[in-house]
This record gives C-alpha cells, structure tokens and sequence, in this order.
C-alpha cells in the first residue's frame, strides 16, 4: 500500500473521530453507571430503537457470557424500552432523537462512546437482534477469548453475520419476551457466501445466506454485506468506518489469514427474521433511515408480499458453534 | 522432604499461593520469585498472605522480561536460596505460577527418589530443535540482543540483520556446547550447586546475559558440563503453538490433563476455577484410575497448530481467505468435468451416476440456471440455482459446491455454451478431472429441426467458444487431469475412454462396465458436417468424418459386444 493512500486513509480516520466527537451533543444520558466499570472489563455497545420484546434475552445472553457493562444509545424508542435500560443496574445509556442515517446508522454515536469509554479495554459491538458465538463458548466466557486474544497480540476479531430463519412464515410463532430467538429462528443456510477482498480497507467483503438467496436472487450485488469485527481491544484512536463490517486503522480489518492457514473467528447469530420483522419492515420503509435508501428493506417488503418463507429444503438446523466450525463457517485458529 | 519447588510469579498471585501452598502442605519447601515489576502492595499481600507458612521464602526480586536475561538471575537466586536454606532438599524442580501440580505431590517425591541421581532437564544441541522462533538457532548464541523482541520487534530485526551482514560473531566460553530446551527443569542438589558455585560463573554469566532467550539455554548448556546423569525431558506438560507462545489449560481440558500422566502442566488459565479445584483439593481424583494418555493431548495441539498453519483445503471463509497459490488446495476434493457426453449419448447423466456411483449434474453454467442433480432449485448447503447468483462470483460458487458436498464427488457437464465457467479455474485445479469430446456440440445441432442458416451461425460460434476453452485446458499451466478427444476418435471406440474414466474416479467397484450409454444416432451426421462445409463453415474440432451419406452409422456394422466377464 502506497504512502498516498495509507495518509488518506489517517485522514479518514480523522474525519471519523472528529464528526463523533461533533455528534456526541447529540446524545443525552439518562443512566450513567460508566464510574462503575472497572479497569479491565469487558463492554459492549450497541444502538437500538423499540426493541423492548428481545432486551430482556439479550441482556441476560451477554451477562452470562462475561459483558461487564452495557453502553447503549437509545434511539427515540416510544415502546418503553429506555426506562427499561435505565432500571439495569449494569447498562449505562444515552438517549437521542436524531437520525440515524444522518449519524451514519449509530456509527458516530458508537465511535464517541468507544472513544470516551472504550479505550484499553474489549469492546463487543453487537446489534440487539445479534448473538456472538466464539469457539468453545459453551466452556469458555468471553473472559478467555479476549485473555487469549491478549496473550497472542491479536487486537480484533472476527464473527461473520449468519442470518437465522424459522421454518415456514414468519409470522408463524410469535416471539415471546425472554425467549431465545433461536428457539423459532434456528435455520440459517450453511454454504452460499461468497466474498472479496476490499482493496482499500483490507477486509473481507461477505455476501450470501438466505437474504442473498431469495430477496436479491437476481441481483446479488445488492445482497448485504456479512462481514462483521465486532469484538476489539479498543484504543481511543479507532473508529469504525461503516457499522461494524470494517475499521480505522486498517490493520484491525486483517482478521484473516492469506497463507493457508485459519485464524481464529465466530458467529454473529442474527435473529432478525421473527414475526417481529414483517411491521420492523414497514416502519422502516416509512422512516427511511436505513442503508442506500433502504433499498433491503424495499426487496424485503416485495418478497415478503409473496411468500415470506425463507427455510428451503437444504436450510440448516442450528445445533452448537461445533457444528458451524466443521461447516467451516467459523474457525478456532490455534486455539485448543 | 527431598523435593524443593521453585515458583516464579508475575501474574494471578492469588492463584501461585493456592499452589504453593499445595506443595507445602505435602512437604516441600517453596521458594518464590516474584516479577520486580509486580507492585510493591500485592507483593506485600502474597508474603502476608503466607506467613503462617513456615517453609516459604521469598528471594531477591529481578524484572523479567521475555527473552532476557532476568528469568535465569531469578531462578539462579531462588535456586541459591533454596539449596542453602532447606539442607534436605535433593531435587530442585523449576515452575512458575501457573504451573499446576496434575498427580498428588507424593508421587512425585517417590518418582525423584526413586531416581537420586537423575537432572530432568531437556536439552538438545541447536541444530536438533525445530521450536526456536524468529529462525535464531545457532545465531541466539554468537549475535549481540540490546533491543527488545516484544517491544521495538524492527531494531531487534534490524540489528539481526546487519550482524548477518558484517559477519559479527561472538566467542563462546571454552568448553561450552550450546544446549537449548524447555526453561522447565528439575536438577539435583548436585549439578545446581556445582553450575551455581562454578569458579567461572562470572564470565558465563556474562557470556549468557547477551544470549538470546537465555533461560532455554543456560541451565540446558551447563547442565552439560556437571551432570552424570542427564534424562532430556521436562517432568513439566508444556505444548507450544507455532509463534512459540504455551497453550492454554480451561476447566473443558480437564479429562484430558487427567489422562496425561504428568506431574506438572503449564500454562493453566488463571480463572480456571474447576482445575484448581479439582487439582489442588482433591488429592484422590486428581489422578484418576484413568489409562494415561499424553498422546491424546499432542493431537490437539498439533492438530490446532496445523489448522492455524495449513487450514482447511478447498476452504474460503471469513478467516481463511488464501492469496492465489497459497490455498493448498483450492477446492476440497476430487470432481469430474464432462463436455460433449451429454450430447453425444442420450441418457449420459443417468447412466454415469449409475455407473460411478457420484452426484451427476447437468450443464452447472448453463447461461439459464444452474442444472442441479434432478434440476433441483437449490443443493447442499442451500446453493441457489439462479444463474445470476452462480454468476457473481463463480470460482466460489463451484468451491462452495464441492466443500459443502465433501465426501460425494461431483460430476457436472460442460459445453462451449457455459460461457461463464472459470476455465482458468478448473484448469489449474489438480482436482478436477476433466474429460472433453471436441466438436460434440454438433450434434444438437444436427437433431434441432431448425433453419440452417441459424445452424450454421450457431456452429461457427460454438466452435469458437470451444476452440478457446480447448486453449486453457492444453496450456502448460494445466494441472487438472485433462483428456481430450475428437469425436471421431471418441466414436471409434467409446468404452475404453468411459472405462478409464470412471476407474480414475477410484469408486468402490473395480469390475467392468456391463451396460453403455445409448449414443445418439448419427446416421447422417457425416453428411450435416459437409453441409455446413458447402456454406464456407469449416468444422474441424469434430475430427475427420466420412462424408458419404452413410459413413458414420454405428448399427450398420455391429461392433464388438462391451459385455465382457
């Protein structure tokens, strides 16, 4: 890589940190426990808005996994979901009604928290409808991955999106509160990715699964990118560039090996697709707030007119992190 | 109390008690290193925390970095302390905190005993170790280390480097053979006095200070010098993954270290409170009844360091994503390519799966959709049949199709239509078997009840889509199995070729091939041939046909019947 663009990209990341520093006026905290986190706990961050129904399962998921302090911007939610965030003795959170396309889809409002609360220690950022899925996660905590990861000088890691599905309509069996989602959405598809490499960043660019498959069947170019590094040892100099499929300083994207060998990586459980999704759809149409236009969102309602059913005879049932990592979706590295 | 344990300590300190307390309580005598760089507060707390302990000492306290030479000053002060402090002590055995005692401490005590005059300590001449990381071998002993390996990694290398380049070489000591091996030891009160009380230790001290990693080469070189009776192995379970750096014990490797029938295992996660617990307070289950089984454990690692190294072949995932000629195999296992056989014999697709046993699938880069076994919508691993999903990217989506189907080969069929095939692909792929009638796509062409001026131009424009895959697959880059007949040689004889074929495919039966594929009827195929050769077509990639209206006519003159016992 040239001098040109490796200063170009310092410049970019500049540009990132100071637009987050700007879009820091916009949040409002309305619990802020961060005194209560500790030298080396693990945080996680994350944006979310009316999602009330899956909080209760998704705290307590990251609670049980080792999260020692949840950072989360709130969204002008009218569902109750802030007051029920700020009644967590263990979540700090910020509210905002601004948009979320005009703070990069969370990215600005992320970057700040990171940047004032993140530095020096793990950093897990996830989205509330996304569940992490590390090698050895059902003997491990998190604890132990990120202490590993330390031990190695491995400073970001990588844990691919899976799309899950249930089996039929969406709109089958309702999501309760405190369920595992994956207990209705437990398909996902187990070997239609493809990906590349983006030159100028140096991550991988992972498209597929069941969204390629049937809402972008004739146009996979749009199909959304899978690649994700939500968990980094964060330094206040980072940024993410775009949600959490690449970062700033390059060298955090070079999750993967070139020479044959597997680096270590997870799973990124997305349980997006419950009955919860079919008015999320509409909602979304109408607000406009999402990636190019929304243009998901658009093929989502069209297909979803039609036959919302994702499952096809080759859907894969999903069983434990062994099973994705002889599939070959996720990988334990070296790590025995 | 023949047995004397040194610990040295930088981390987890709470944890180093509960093991030193371990070995006291069955009666050896501790003594405990800790790192200078700890804080003076928790250091206070672990010699408070052990003052009921009568047999523990703390010795001089030295900053140990990785690699240097601080390590060895350690042990050489615990080592000081312990032998003229505990008079009884016969075996000095080296640990460090996160070492954890796996059988119960008397075993050990009787093992030693048993032994009196045996220092187990590894220790290889350079040139026998594969470990030594950054490729310093013999050069660990003769270059100069003022910079930091961890912390200013380019100077170290830069001045490696240039070392190299002037030809700097250090003197050794007379009389020294460098020795390397684990930094995990344990010597008799012998040997560790006669290397600490040595009347030269001063200029190998200061010979070693500059070596390095010299805590893998000190006592392992000088060990050499004293010892009578050296047993090259360490009593300590220590696995090292490929950048040099110790695995890691969790509370799920538990069965495991039980199996393993060693004394001591490094490196034992801090926080794995189940070991612990199991290890150091349950003296009866901590070795089981189980049959020892250290093997069991090297797989493991040598297995997580191979997929680390090696990976997966035919593999493309979001952390194994190999730049080109790195895949080690870039598909995951053996397919077949067939082009023209489908078109030459009527039921090829039924006959080959029957014939071979395999996944047998149409034109998979048919411009319209992809050709699935049973034209299925979508295949093993939810691979969709669009043709514009296949097209996106189609090197992975053939990689993706014989990764998710491991274990069942893969036929599919090709033909100079399939434009979009990665040919470059399948003909670098040692994989891949792939057989092409030449000039088959003819005969399509020839059932079609079509104009002929369509024909023709569709003839001329397939013979040249095919002339150029018949390019890749004879370049000298080829690294498939390629064949390629003409089809007038192929119909000379069909079942020979068909035989090789599938016995290439190495499929459970040897036995001949009882039945044929039904081939076209091609009575008047010759004839087409010349037809399109009168409207100034030439095709050539069909071989040389007879013209006469009946030349090519395979029921006239019965061949020999394929039937053979």
């Amino acid at each position: 890589m040239g001098f040109l663009n490796s200063y170009r990209l310092r410049i970019q990341r500049r540009r990132w940190l100071l637009r987050a520093l700007y879009k820091r006026r916009e949040l409002q905290p309305v619990a802020n426990r961060t005194n209560q986190i500790k030298r080396d706990d693990l945080l996680l961050f994350s944006t979310q808005r009316n999602e009330k129904i899956r909080l209760p399962y998704f705290l307590s998921y990251y609670r049980d996994m080792g999260i020692n302090h949840f950072l989360i911007v709130d969204n002008d939610s009218d569902d109750g979901s802030l007051e029920y965030l700020a009644d967590q003795p263990d979540v700090s959170v910020w509210h905002t009604r601004k948009g979320y396309k005009q703070s990069r889809f969370g990215v600005d409002w992320l970057n700040w928290l990171q940047l004032r609360y993140g530095h020096g220690h793990w950093c897990l950022t996830v989205d509330p409808d996304e569940f992490l899925i590390y090698p050895f996660c059902d003997t491990r905590p998190l604890r132990a991955l990120t202490d590993w990861l330390d031990a190695s000088s491995i400073k970001s890691f990588s844990s691919m999106l899976l799309d899950m599905y249930p089996k039929g309509r969406l709109d089958t069996q309702p999501y309760r509160v405190g369920q595992n989602p994956m207990e209705i959405a437990s398909w996902f598809d187990a070997g239609n990715y493809t990906m590349d490499k983006n030159p100028s960043f140096g991550n991988l660019w992972i498209q597929g699964g069941p969204r390629s498959r049937v809402f972008f069947r004739d146009a996979p170019e749009l199909s959304p990118a899978l690649n994700k590094i939500p968990l980094v040892k964060w330094d206040r100099r980072y940024a993410y560039v775009s949600s959490t499929h690449m970062l700033l300083p390059r060298g955090l994207n070079q999750t993967y090996d070139e020479w044959g060998g597997e680096k270590a990586s997870g799973i990124l459980l997305h349980a997006k697709f419950l009955d919860t999704f079919t008015a999320k759809a509409e909602e979304e149409l109408k607000r406009k707030q999402h990636y190019a236009a929304s243009v998901e969102y658009l093929a989502y309602a069209e297909s979803l007119k039609h036959d919302p059913q994702l499952w096809c005879k080759w859907s894969e049932k999903y069983i434990n992190w062994r099973q994705l990592e002889i599939l070959g979706l996720m990988s334990k590295g070296n790590w025995a | 109390m023949s047995v004397g344990i040194i610990m040295l300590v930088h981390t987890a300190l709470d944890r180093a008690e509960q093991v030193a307390r371990h070995w006291m309580s069955a009666g050896c005598p501790v003594v405990l290193h800790v790192d200078a760089a700890v804080s003076s507060k928790q250091y206070q707390k672990l010699v408070q925390a052990l003052k009921d302990q009568p047999n523990v000492r703390f010795c001089k306290r030295h900053v140990c970095e990785w690699g240097t030479w601080g390590l060895v000053a350690a042990s050489q002060s615990a080592s000081e302390m312990m032998l003229s402090q505990f008079e009884q002590v016969r075996h000095v055995y080296l640990s460090s905190g996160s070492c954890l005692p796996l059988r119960p401490v008397q075993e050990l005590v009787d093992y030693l005993e048993a032994r009196p005059r045996t220092d187990f300590i590894e220790s290889a001449t350079t040139h026998e170790v594969p470990w030594t990381v950054g490729g310093l071998s013999e050069e660990r002993f003769v270059m100069r280390f003022p910079f930091s390996w961890k912390r200013n990694r380019y100077l170290f290398d830069k001045y490696v480097e240039l070392q190299r380049l002037v030809g700097f070489k250090r003197k050794m000591p007379a009389g020294l053979v460098p020795h390397m091996g684990s930094q995990w030891w344990c010597l008799t009160r012998q040997t560790l006095s006669a290397i600490l009380e040595d009347p030269e230790r001063e200029v190998y001290d200061t010979y070693f200070k500059k070596v390095w990693i010299p805590d893998e080469s000190y006592f392992q070189t000088l060990a050499r010098l004293y010892s009578t009776n050296i047993e090259s192995r360490s009593l300590t379970l220590s696995k090292f993954d490929f950048q040099g750096k110790p695995h890691i014990f969790y509370d799920d490797h538990l069965q495991l270290l039980r199996r393993s029938d060693c004394f001591v295992a490094r490196k034992i996660w801090p926080r794995a409170n189940k070991l612990y617990k199991v290890f150091l307070t349950d003296p009866a289950g901590a070795m089981a009844m189980a049959e020892p089984n250290p093997a069991k454990i090297d797989r493991i690692f040598s297995k997580a360091v191979e997929r680390r190294t090696r990976g997966r072949p035919g593999l493309f995932m979001q952390s194994r994503f190999p730049n080109d000629g790195w895949e080690n195999g870039v598909t995951c296992g053996r397919y077949s390519v067939f082009q023209g056989f489908s078109d030459l014999f009527e039921d090829f697709e039924p006959w080959l799966s029957k014939a071979s046993g395999t996944q047998v699938h149409g034109h998979l880069f048919s411009p319209e959709r992809v050709e699935y076994a049973d034209r299925q919508t979508a295949i093993n691993g939810a691979l969709s049949d669009s043709a514009a999903q296949r097209d996106y990217n189609p090197i992975a989506f053939l990689a993706s199709l014989i990764w998710n189907t491991r274990g069942e080969r893969q036929c599919f069929q090709m033909g100079p239509m399939d434009e979009g095939a990665p040919m470059w692909f399948l003909a670098k792929d040692p994989n891949a078997q792939i057989s092409v009638i030449s000039g088959a796509w003819a005969v399509p062409l020839f059932k079609s009840n079509r104009n002929f001026a369509e024909l023709r131009r569709d003839a001329a424009y397939y013979q040249q889509l095919e002339s150029e895959q018949l390019h890749v697959l004879r370049s000298p880059y080829v690294k498939a199995r390629v064949r390629i007949w003409t089809m007038a040689e192929f119909i000379e004889a069909p079942m020979e070729p068909l035989q090789t074929i599938i016995d290439e495919m190495g499929h459970q039966r040897l036995r001949r091939l009882s039945e044929a594929p039904k081939m076209a009827d091609l009575t008047g195929f010759g004839q087409f041939l010349q037809n399109l050769k009168n409207q100034g077509m030439h095709p050539y990639l069909m071989g040389d046909f007879p013209a006469t209206l009946d030349g090519i006519n395979q029921v006239k003159t019965p061949r020999k019947p394929y039937l053979v016992q």
